[in-house]
C-alpha cells in the first residue's frame, strides 16, 4: 500500500509502513512527486483549485466548508503578504485524528501546505498545534527541519526560484483557539479570542493580511488530490462528500481508535471496524461529530452513512469525524453535565451570551444531576439555548448548545427521572 | 452615497459606515454598553443586535457595515428577543442593588435594564463575585458589577496608548485587572470612570457623596493647562463634589486628563482663605474687608510716594482669568508701575513682538503629518495634547523629540536627540545647519549655525521635516522656562521657516495667552519676574501665586519677598504667605467666580461661578477693582465681569487674534554654550503647577505625585558620585540646598539631574535649570 489510488487510506496509509513520519518513506511511496511536478510545470492556480473543487473536498476541521471554494476568496492580484495557516489545535473532545497526521504523516501536510502555499500566493505558512500535544509541535518541528535541508521549504525550492518557508506555532491549549480567527489572534501573541466577522480572513487574516486557514487533514489530503486528480479524489466518496476522512472513535467500543474510511461508508461499518460495543451492553447513543455535535440515538444514527450530508439530515453534523460511542450503561443527565462543563470552562469570555450563558446551562444542569433539579428545569435550558444560539461572535455559543438541546430532546424522559426521583434513570 | 432604511426610516449612508453610525444620525438610539465612538469596535456586549433582512441571525449594529438596500429592524421581535436575551445575560450576574451602588441613576445597565429587562429574574443560581482591586487614589472599583464590555481596556490601548488594564482569564473567570503594575497611573486614567457603562470603576473621590440626580450641572473652563478643558462641575449645597468632561471636538474631545478631573478638590483645602488677615507686628489679625483693602491702598500709596512706582513689583499667576490679568495690569500701571509680568516660571522674560499660541488650532494638531517637539515633558505638561499627537503618530505622522530626558511618549517617536537643557540650543542648531545643508534658507539663523556639526539624528530630524505635508515645530515648557529661551525660540523659528513648518508654543497655563493679549506684562522701561526677584523691590502684589513654588529660582525670590517692606497677597489660600505677607486678602478660587479663560489657539472660553466663594472671600476682579478706586484710579468701574472682559478685549476673540505672534524676542541669534558639571532638569511637575493641583489630595496621591519628591538621576551618575538609590541625598545649588531621595531614571540625558520646580522640597533651591551638586549625606 501506498500512496496509491487503489487504496482509500488518504493520510494514514503511512502507518503500514516503519518510519512512517521519515521522508525517506514519504519519498520512497511518491510523497512531493505532486508539488514536483507542479513546480516543474508551473500549474497554474486556477488549475490547481479547479483540481480541488472536483474534489469536493470539504474541511475536516469541523465545518465541512467546500476547501476548494475557500481557496478561490483569498484575492489574486493583492501585491503585499500572504499566509497559510494550518489548523492543528485539535481541542474538540472526542477528535484524535489530525495528531496522527503530526505524527506519521508529517510531510505529507508539509506537502499540502507548500502546494496551498503555491496555490494562494503565500509567503509564508504556519501550523498552529494545540498546547497539549508539546511532543508534536517538537516532533513536527523535525520533520520540518527534514523537509528544509531536501531543498522543499526556503529559497529557490526544488530549483524553482519560487520562496515559501513553514513554522510551526504551538498554542497552550486553549479550545477557543480551535476557532480560526482566535487562532490568529494567538499566533500574533494576543489573546485568544474570536475575531468578529466580517472581514473575513480571507481579505484580514494573520497581521491584518489576507490567510486560509484549513484544518490539518484538509491540507493533507491536498497532495492525494494532485497526484490522482480531483475526479479521483471525488470518486473515493460520494458527491458533495469527496474523498476518504479520519473518524475518532472512542467511548463505549472494543477498540477504540483512528479509522479512516470513504465518507458515505455506513456507520455500522465502522462500528464493526471498532470491534462494536462492549459485550453484554448495546448501543444507546453516538455523538458523530465531537462533543459539540448534537448527539442522536442509536437507531437513528445506525440508519446514517458517515458523510456531511446524511449525519446532517439525521439532525447532527459530521463535524470532526469524532464519533463518541454511548452503551446503556451511560447516563445521559451525567454525560451532558461533563460536556456543558467543557463549554462553560472554555468559553473564551468575550461575549455577553456564550459568557454568561455557559455557565447557567452547566448550573442548571449540575444541579438536576445532583438532585436539585426542578420541572421547569428543562425547558429552561431550551430557551437559555435559543438565547445563545446565534447572538455570539464565533461557533462555540452554538457547540455549547447542541449537546443540551440534543440531549434534552432526545433523552427528556432521563431528565425527568432525575428531576422527580433525584436519582438516575439508568440502573435504577 | 448608499441608501438603507432602518425601522422603515431612509437613510443615505456612506461606505464603510456601520449601521450604527447610520442609526445615530439619524436618531434612531441602538442599545449597546461596549460601543464608543472613540474606541474601536469590539462586538462584545451584544446588547445592539438588529434585525438585517436576509441575515440569518441578528447582527451587531456597530460592527456591521452597511450595504446599499440594506433593511435593518431595530425593534422587530427578532431583534427585541435578541436584545432581551442579552440584557438578561447580562444581569444574571451583576448585582441587582443599584441602590447601594455608587453608579445608580446613571447607569447605563439600570437604564437599558428599564427598556429590555424582566422586572424579576429567573436566574437562580449563585451568582458571580469578583475581587475587587486596588486601582489607587482615582479610581474605585467594584469588579462584581464588570459587564466585560472592555471600554476600559481599549481606552488604555488606543488613547492612553499604554494597557494598564487588562482582562486576563477566560469565560466566567474574564476580569479586568490592572496588568502591568499594582495600579493605574496614567495622566488620563480617570477617564475609565466615564466610560464604564456600569459601577465598576467609579470616582473614589466622589464615591458615596452624593446621587446624581442631587447634583446640579455648571459648565466650566479647566484652569490647568492651556487647553480649556470643557468641563461640568456638579454641585450639591454650594459644594463642587465631581468634574466631568462636557464634549468639545475641538478642545478636549470627550476626554479630561487627571488634573482637570480632580483638582476641584482643592476647593474644600483646609487652608482655605475666608476672611482677610493683617499683619500687626507679629501677630495676624482677621479683619473687615474694608479696613484691610484701607491698608492695603495706604501701604501700597505711602512706598509709591517714598521709593516711587518702580519700587513696586506686580506679579500674577497665569491662571487667573483674562478679566483679572486685565485688571491687575491696569492697577499696576494706574500706580505708575511697569514691574509686572506673570510669568514666574521663566528665567528668560525678554519682551516678545506678542502673545505665543498654538500657531493652530489644537484640533490640527491630531492632522499633522511632521512634528518637531522641543523641550516638552509633555505628557505632564499636556496630557491632552499628548493624546493628540498620538493620534497623529497613529495614522503615520512622524514624531520629532529634542529634550533633555527620553521620557516615554507612548507613541512612536521617530528620532530624537536627547540633550542635557544648556544643550538644547544646540542640538537645534544641529538640526537648523542640517535643513542649511539640505539647501534650505536659514535667514538670520544662517551665520549662528554655519560651524555646528551635524549628528545623523539631527539630519534625520532635518530630513523628516522636509518631508510630508502639515508640519508642526512645538516649543514646550522646558523651552520656555529655559534660560536659553530666546534663543531656542529664534532656532525653532529658524527650523520652521526652513522647513515650511508652523511654529507653535505649548502654552502651559489657563490664561497665559489671555494675560500677554491684554497686557500684563512689564512696560518699556519695566522689570520682568526673573528681574524682579534678581533686583528685590520694596513692595510687591501678588495675585494668585504661591511664590516660592512658582518662581523660577525660588531661593531667589525667599530673599526677594523677606528683604521687601511690604507685600500684598490676592489669593484663595493661605499656604506660606504668613512668612511674607503683609496683608492678605481672601479671593475666590476656581468655580467661585465669574470670568474667561484664552486657550493655547486663542479661543476665548467664559464662565460662570459655579459656587459662592468661600467664607469672605470676594472675586479677584471685585477686589482689584476697589483697590483701584480706593488708589483713586481711573477706570475701575465695572458691575460685571462681562463689563471688565469688553474693556479688555473690545473686539472679543478678534481682539486676542490681533496680539497673537509667534515670532521671538529682538536681537540676534548666539549660539549659547553647553554648561560642563551636573545641571538641574526642573520641570513643573504634573501635580504642582497651580494651587488646585497642590491642594488635591488624590492627584497628591498618585504616582506622579511621588515621583516628584524624588531626585532623579542616571544609573552611571549614581555610581560614579557613589550614591545609591533610594538613599536621600543632599542637593547644593547656588542659593540653597535641600535634601530629597535619590531615583533612579535611565532615560534622563548625560549630567542631568531631574528636581522637580514648583515642589515644596525644592522651594529652597535655586534656579530651576541652573548648575547642581550632588553630595552624599
Amino acid at each position: 500500500m501506498s500512496l496509491n489510488v487503489a487504496n482509500h487510506k488518504v493520510c494514514s496509509w503511512t502507518q503500514d509502513y516503519d518510519q512512517p513520519a521519515s521522508l525517506a518513506t514519504y519519498t520512497a511511496h511518491g510523497g512531493y512527486e505532486a508539488l514536483r511536478k507542479i513546480l516543474a510545470e508551473k500549474t497554474p492556480a486556477e488549475d490547481i483549485i479547479a483540481q480541488v473543487k472536483t474534489s469536493a473536498l470539504r474541511g475536516r476541521g469541523g465545518a465541512g466548508f467546500p476547501t476548494g471554494l475557500k481557496w478561490s476568496f483569498m484575492p489574486r492580484g493583492y501585491a503585499g503578504v500572504k499566509y497559510v495557516v494550518c489548523n492543528s489545535d485539535e481541542g474538540e473532545p472526542g477528535t484524535f485524528k489530525d495528531r496522527d497526521i503530526l505524527l506519521y504523516n508529517p510531510h505529507q501536510l508539509i506537502e499540502g501546505m507548500l502546494i496551498a502555499g503555491y496555490t494562494l500566493g503565500a509567503a509564508a505558512g504556519y501550523n498552529y498545534i494545540h498546547g497539549e500535544i508539546f511532543e508534536l509541535y517538537e516532533s513536527w518541528q523535525g520533520a520540518l527541519e527534514e523537509a528544509r535541508r531536501a531543498g522543499f521549504l526556503g529559497k529557490n525550492i526544488l530549483g524553482s526560484g519560487w520562496d515559501f518557508d513553514l513554522f510551526a506555532h504551538h498554542g497552550y491549549g486553549a479550545y477557543i483557539c480551535g476557532e480560526e480567527t482566535a487562532l490568529l489572534e494567538s499566533i500574533e501573541g494576543k489573546k485568544g479570542q474570536p475575531r468578529f466577522k466580517p472581514p473575513f480572513p480571507a481579505s484580514f487574516g494573520l497581521y491584518g493580511k489576507p490567510t486560509t486557514i484549513n484544518n490539518t487533514e484538509t491540507l493533507a489530503s491536498i497532495p492525494w488530490i494532485m497526484r490522482f486528480g480531483g475526479q479521483a479524489f471525488l470518486e473515493l466518496g460520494k458527491p458533495n462528500n469527496g474523498g476518504s476522512k479520519l473518524f475518532s472513535v472512542s467511548g463505549h467500543v472494543n477498540k477504540p481508535g483512528n479509522y479512516e474510511v470513504p465518507l458515505g461508508t455506513p456507520f455500522a461499518e465502522l462500528l464493526e471496524m471498532a470491534g462494536g460495543v462492549r459485550a453484554g451492553h448495546s448501543l444507546k447513543a453516538v455523538i458523530p461529530g465531537g462533543s459539540s455535535a448534537p448527539v442522536l440515538p442509536a437507531e437513528v444514527m445506525m440508519a446514517c452513512t458517515l458523510d456531511f450530508d446524511s449525519i446532517a439530515k439525521a439532525g447532527s453534523m459530521l463535524g470532526s469525524g469524532a464519533v463518541i460511542v454511548m452503551d446503556d450503561s451511560v447516563c445521559m443527565v451525567k454525560a451532558l453535565e461533563r460536556l456543558s462543563y467543557f463549554y462553560f470552562e472554555e468559553s473564551c469570555g468575550q461575549c455577553t451570551p456564550c459568557r454568561e450563558g455557559t455557565g447557567w446551562l452547566y448550573r442548571i444542569v449540575h444541579r438536576i444531576e445532583h438532585g436539585q433539579g426542578r420541572p421547569e428545569d428543562l425547558d429552561e435550558l431550551l430557551r437559555i439555548g435559543r438565547n445563545i444560539g446565534g447572538n455570539t461572535i464565533c461557533a462555540l455559543g452554538e457547540a455549547a448548545v447542541g449537546p443540551v438541546a440534543s440531549f434534552v430532546k432526545h433523552f427528556r424522559q432521563e431528565f425527568e427521572y432525575h428531576i422527580e426521583h433525584k436519582k438516575c434513570l439508568v440502573g435504577a | 452615497m448608499l441608501l438603507i432604511e432602518i425601522d422603515g426610516k431612509e437613510i443615505e449612508v456612506a461606505q464603510g459606515e456601520t449601521v450604527m453610525d447610520a442609526a445615530q444620525r439619524a436618531g434612531i438610539y441602538i442599545p449597546h454598553f461596549c460601543y464608543h465612538k472613540k474606541l474601536s469596535i469590539a462586538a462584545n456586549c451584544r446588547m445592539c443586535l438588529v434585525e438585517v433582512e436576509k441575515a440569518p441571525k441578528p447582527l451587531p449594529a456597530c460592527a456591521t457595515p452597511v450595504t446599499d438596500g440594506m433593511k435593518v429592524s431595530t425593534r422587530s421581535a427578532k431583534a427585541i428577543t435578541a436584545q432581551k436575551g442579552v440584557m438578561e445575560f447580562l444581569l444574571i450576574n451583576h448585582p441587582l442593588d443599584c441602590p447601594i451602588c455608587d453608579q445608580g441613576g446613571e447607569c447605563l445597565l439600570q437604564d437599558l435594564a428599564v427598556g429590555y429587562g424582566e422586572s424579576a429574574s429567573r436566574y437562580q443560581e449563585p451568582k458571580r463575585v469578583v475581587k475587587d482591586k486596588d486601582l489607587g487614589p482615582l479610581i474605585a472599583t467594584d469588579m462584581t458589577r464588570c459587564i466585560h464590555c472592555s471600554r476600559c481596556v481599549r481606552f488604555g490601548q488606543e488613547i492612553a496608548g499604554l494597557m494598564e488594564l487588562g482582562m486576563p482569564g477566560r469565560g466566567e473567570h474574564t476580569e479586568v485587572m490592572p496588568f502591568l503594575e499594582t495600579q493605574v497611573s496614567h495622566e488620563l486614567s480617570g477617564n475609565v470612570i466615564d466610560l464604564c457603562p456600569v459601577g465598576a470603576l467609579t470616582s473614589k473621590p466622589f464615591r458615596f457623596s452624593a446621587r446624581p440626580w442631587e447634583l446640579s450641572r455648571r459648565r466650566a473652563v479647566s484652569p490647568h493647562d492651556g487647553l480649556g478643558a470643557n468641563l461640568a462641575l456638579h454641585v450639591m449645597h454650594n459644594r463642587v463634589l465631581r468634574a466631568t468632561p462636557v464634549d468639545n471636538e475641538a478642545i478636549n474631545e470627550c476626554w479630561l486628563a487627571d488634573r482637570d478631573r480632580f483638582s476641584y478638590q482643592a476647593l474644600a483645602a483646609e487652608d482655605r482663605l475666608t476672611r482677610p488677615l493683617v499683619r500687626e507686628g507679629e501677630r495676624w489679625l482677621e479683619v473687615d474687608w474694608q479696613k484691610a483693602l484701607a491698608q492695603a491702598a495706604g501701604a501700597l500709596k505711602v512706598i509709591r510716594d517714598t521709593h516711587g512706582a518702580e519700587a513696586i513689583g506686580f506679579l500674577a499667576s497665569p491662571q487667573q482669568t483674562v478679566e483679572e490679568h486685565y485688571l491687575f495690569a491696569k492697577l499696576a500701571q494706574g500706580l505708575g508701575c511697569e514691574n509686572l509680568d506673570h510669568r514666574l516660571d521663566q528665567a528668560d522674560c525678554s519682551a516678545l513682538p506678542g502673545a505665543p499660541w498654538l500657531g493652530m488650532s489644537i484640533a490640527e494638531l491630531g492632522e499633522l503629518d511632521r512634528v518637531l517637539l522641543i523641550g516638552s515633558t509633555l505628557r505632564k505638561e499636556q496630557p491632552l495634547i499628548a493624546q493628540r499627537l498620538r493620534q497623529a503618530v497613529k495614522r503615520g505622522a512622524q514624531l520629532n523629540v529634542v529634550h533633555a530626558a527620553d521620557d516615554d511618549l507612548l507613541c512612536k517617536v521617530a528620532h530624537k536627540l536627547i540633550t542635557r537643557p544648556s544643550g538644547l540650543a544646540r542640538a537645534l542648531a544641529e538640526i537648523a545647519r542640517a535643513l542649511a545643508e539640505a539647501g534650505r534658507d536659514l535667514g538670520a539663523a544662517a551665520a549662528a549655525v554655519a560651524g555646528v556639526a551635524v549628528s545623523d539624528e539631527a539630519r534625520a530630524i532635518a530630513a523628516s521635516l522636509l518631508s510630508g505635508e502639515r508640519k508642526a515645530v512645538l516649543l514646550g515648557a522646558v523651552a520656555r522656562q529655559h534660560p536659553h529661551r530666546s534663543d531656542m525660540h529664534r532656532l525653532a523659528q529658524a527650523i520652521a521657516a526652513a522647513s515650511g513648518a508652523t511654529l507653535g508654543v505649548l502654552v502651559d497655563s489657563a490664561d497665559a495667552v489671555g494675560a500677554a493679549a491684554v497686557g500684563c506684562l512689564p512696560g518699556p522701561r519695566g522689570l520682568g519676574a526673573a528681574a524682579m526677584v534678581a533686583q528685590p523691590r520694596k513692595a510687591y502684589v501678588l495675585l494668585g501665586i504661591e511664590p516660592y513654588l512658582d518662581a523660577q529660582d525660588a531661593a531667589g525670590m525667599r530673599h526677594a519677598l523677606q528683604a521687601s517692606e511690604l507685600v500684598i497677597a490676592l489669593s484663595a489660600f493661605k499656604g506660606t504667605a504668613q512668612h511674607y505677607a503683609h496683608v492678605i486678602l481672601p479671593v475666590a478660587a476656581f468655580a467661585e467666580t465669574d470670568g474667561a479663560f484664552v486657550n493655547m489657539e486663542g479661543r476665548v472660553q467664559d464662565f460662570r461661578a459655579a459656587v459662592k466663594p468661600a467664607g469672605e472671600a470676594r472675586p479677584a476682579w471685585k477686589v482689584l477693582r476697589v483697590l483701584g478706586n480706593l488708589l483713586g484710579l481711573d477706570g475701575f468701574d465695572y458691575d460685571t465681569a462681562e463689563a471688565v472682559r469688553r474693556a479688555a478685549l473690545p473686539e472679543a476673540e478678534a481682539s486676542v487674534r490681533a496680539r497673537l505672534d509667534n515670532s521671538p524676542a529682538a536681537g540676534e541669534l548666539r549660539l549659547p554654550a553647553a554648561a560642563d558639571g551636573l545641571e538641574r532638569l526642573g520641570e513643573t511637575p504634573i501635580y504642582q503647577g497651580d494651587m488646585l493641583a497642590r491642594r488635591a489630595p488624590a492627584l497628591q496621591a498618585t504616582r506622579d505625585s511621588e515621583n516628584a519628591r524624588l531626585c532623579w538621576a542616571r544609573g552611571d551618575l549614581i555610581e560614579r558620585l557613589g550614591l545609591a538609590e533610594g538613599q536621600p541625598v543632599r542637593i547644593v545649588q547656588e542659593g540653597g540646598e535641600s535634601v530629597m531621595k535619590l531615583g533612579r531614571d535611565d532615560r534622563l540625558a548625560d549630567g542631568v539631574v531631574r528636581i522637580a520646580g514648583s515642589h515644596p522640597l525644592s522651594s529652597k533651591l535655586g534656579p530651576r535649570y541652573g548648575a547642581a551638586r550632588l553630595e552624599k549625606m
